[in-house]
């Protein structure tokens, strides 16, 4: 067994919260955030004041880790905020992991905030900024309309090469309708059909509207502590069995092979430290920016062959009563969506686990794949999570 | 290279070429392979022994995407991805070609042609008049 190995069902999720979802009309993203922060901690069973160990990163604050531990009145002994994008918050599980078996702390708050909906500094602005902070020199000049574009030339091109088609694409938005129907905190419920998504505003062929995610308010946090500790707290523990995350590239352009993300890495590495295969996982929570990355990583982490995303989620299969639940809450296209979603789908599937999430309930789940991304196709990040009774 | 700077990184060396309307880029001399974009050292290797060269120009369309905008906005424009005979791939947009004509695999050459922001390569459909 290799040290990596030896990580699996150390640590546990022992709380998790959110705040601020959908509108959060006069509240601030660090407001929301600590909102956020205390509901997890208070459904951990803990105090703020046993935290010693802090993950966060912000899209537009470089140093954000250090006013969100001066605002909850941390003094953390461990500090992630390594920043991928939408991918972070399923990607610090792993250091923060390895912080609590080495003994560095005891009780790590992942977190985020964003209110990017309602927000006199909002997205376009954001987009602007970046472009001055952060230039891509070589991909701006043309006008891509980021970050929608990168993912349509990803869809084109998977559409060329295995003849996906649109109406595939708009299984993945009709799905997460149908499960943000049976959850009550999703932001959009009302029927969706696939002619709706077909015939709604084309923005970057062959993406519509419909084809992309909900831009929304939103906070969510969880706190992992050491196993041994977790069995002792009020809420069943959700045991991490593996995590990993992979980088091949930032921006589209520089992507070898549009039709495989650096998921095809990050999962099978993620599911070999679990010790479970796919055929394993009763719910999967997929970062679903767009309808095309749920397609891309359903292949890239094994659930289908290369190619065959738009056959697997075609006729519901992944929607209620198909063949694998997925994106159980909505997620990103029907649930939340503020800026970086990750911390949504660690929170899914926490309460998957907990048998706590009501309507949506996937009965006996036991085994939970969540799988994080980030800026364009760019980070990927894995992490198997298993039920109480996993360990 | 005539009118080098030596004291210039790849990235302006790049655009300074695109100023005088020559579309220049690295090939390695230690793996011989080509990169897009310009780097201070090979992306394949790791070499730092990097030369210029101006490539053939010819490549086709790997993927592309039609950015709608509204009509008083400037209307729709595309954006491609395009990989050259050379090996590489580079982000442009293809001109004179409408987006129903537009496809993948579609033979394109490039073209240096003054944008908003400064030069910038562009490709034409091969076989119709830029």
């Amino acid at each position: 067994m290799t040290a990596l190995e030896s990580l699996r069902g150390k640590v546990a999720v022992a709380g998790v919260g959110h705040a601020g979802l959908g509108a959060a009309h006069g509240y601030t993203e660090m407001e929301i955030l600590a909102q956020a922060a205390c509901r997890a901690v208070a459904d951990a069973g803990l105090s703020m004041r046993d935290i010693d160990g802090l993950a966060t990163c912000s899209s537009s604050a470089t140093m954000w880790s250090m006013p969100v531990a001066e605002y909850l009145g941390l003094r953390p002994r461990f500090i992630e905020a390594t920043m991928l994008g939408g991918s972070s918050f399923v990607s610090h599980l792993l250091p923060a992991a390895m912080a609590l078996e080495s003994g560095q702390c005891d009780a790590v708050l992942v977190c985020y905030g964003s209110t990017q909906k309602t927000a006199a500094f909002g997205r376009s602005e954001g987009v602007k900024a970046r472009s001055l902070l952060d230039p891509q020199p070589y991909e701006h000049p043309y006008r891509p309309l980021q970050p929608i574009t990168s993912y349509a030339l990803a869809a084109a091109r998977h559409m060329h090469q295995y003849g996906t088609t649109r109406e595939q694409l708009a299984e993945v938005a009709v799905a997460a309708r149908k499960w943000a129907q049976r959850n009550p905190e999703a932001a959009l419920r009302d029927p969706l059909s696939i002619a709706d998504v077909l015939n709604a505003r084309m923005v970057s062929d062959p993406l519509t509207t419909r084809d992309c995610c909900l831009v929304t308010d939103g906070a969510g946090a969880y706190v992992l502590v050491r196993a041994d500790r977790a069995r002792d707290l009020p809420q069943p523990p959700v045991y991490l069995l593996g995590s990993t995350t992979a980088v091949w590239n930032r921006q589209i352009s520089s992507m070898e092979d549009l039709t495989v993300t650096a998921a095809a890495e990050s999962g099978p590495r993620a599911l070999g430290m679990a010790g479970v295969s796919v055929s394993d996982v009763d719910v999967a929570e997929l970062y679903d920016a767009f309808t095309i990355n749920t397609l891309l990583f359903l292949e890239d982490l094994g659930f289908c062959r290369k190619g065959e995303g738009g056959a697997f989620v075609a006729q519901g299969g992944i929607a209620p009563g198909g063949r694998l639940p997925v994106n159980t809450n909505g997620g990103g296209l029907s649930c939340v969506h503020p800026g970086m979603y990750g911390i949504f789908l660690v929170i899914e599937a926490v309460r998957q686990l907990r048998a706590q999430a009501g309507e949506r309930q996937v009965p006996g789940a036991e085994i939970a794949l969540v799988h994080g991304n980030g800026g364009t196709l760019s980070s990927q990040a894995t992490a198997v999570f298993g039920g109480p009774a996993t360990r | 290279m005539e009118n080098e700077s030596r004291d210039a990184g790849p990235q302006a060396r790049y655009f300074a070429a695109l100023a005088r309307g020559r579309f220049e880029v690295q090939r390695c001399g230690d793996c011989d392979r080509h990169q897009f974009y310009p780097r201070t050292l090979c992306v394949h290797c790791g070499s730092q022994a990097l030369q210029w060269a101006a490539p053939s120009g010819e490549g086709v369309v790997y993927s592309f995407s039609v950015v709608r905008r509204k009509p008083e906005a400037g209307g729709d424009y595309n954006v491609a991805l395009v990989d050259l005979r050379e090996g590489i791939r580079m982000m442009s947009r293809v001109e004179g070609v409408a987006p129903d004509d537009l496809h993948i695999g579609m033979p394109v050459r490039a073209r240096v042609r003054d944008g908003e922001g400064g030069p910038l390569v562009v490709f034409d459909a091969q076989g119709v008049a830029a």
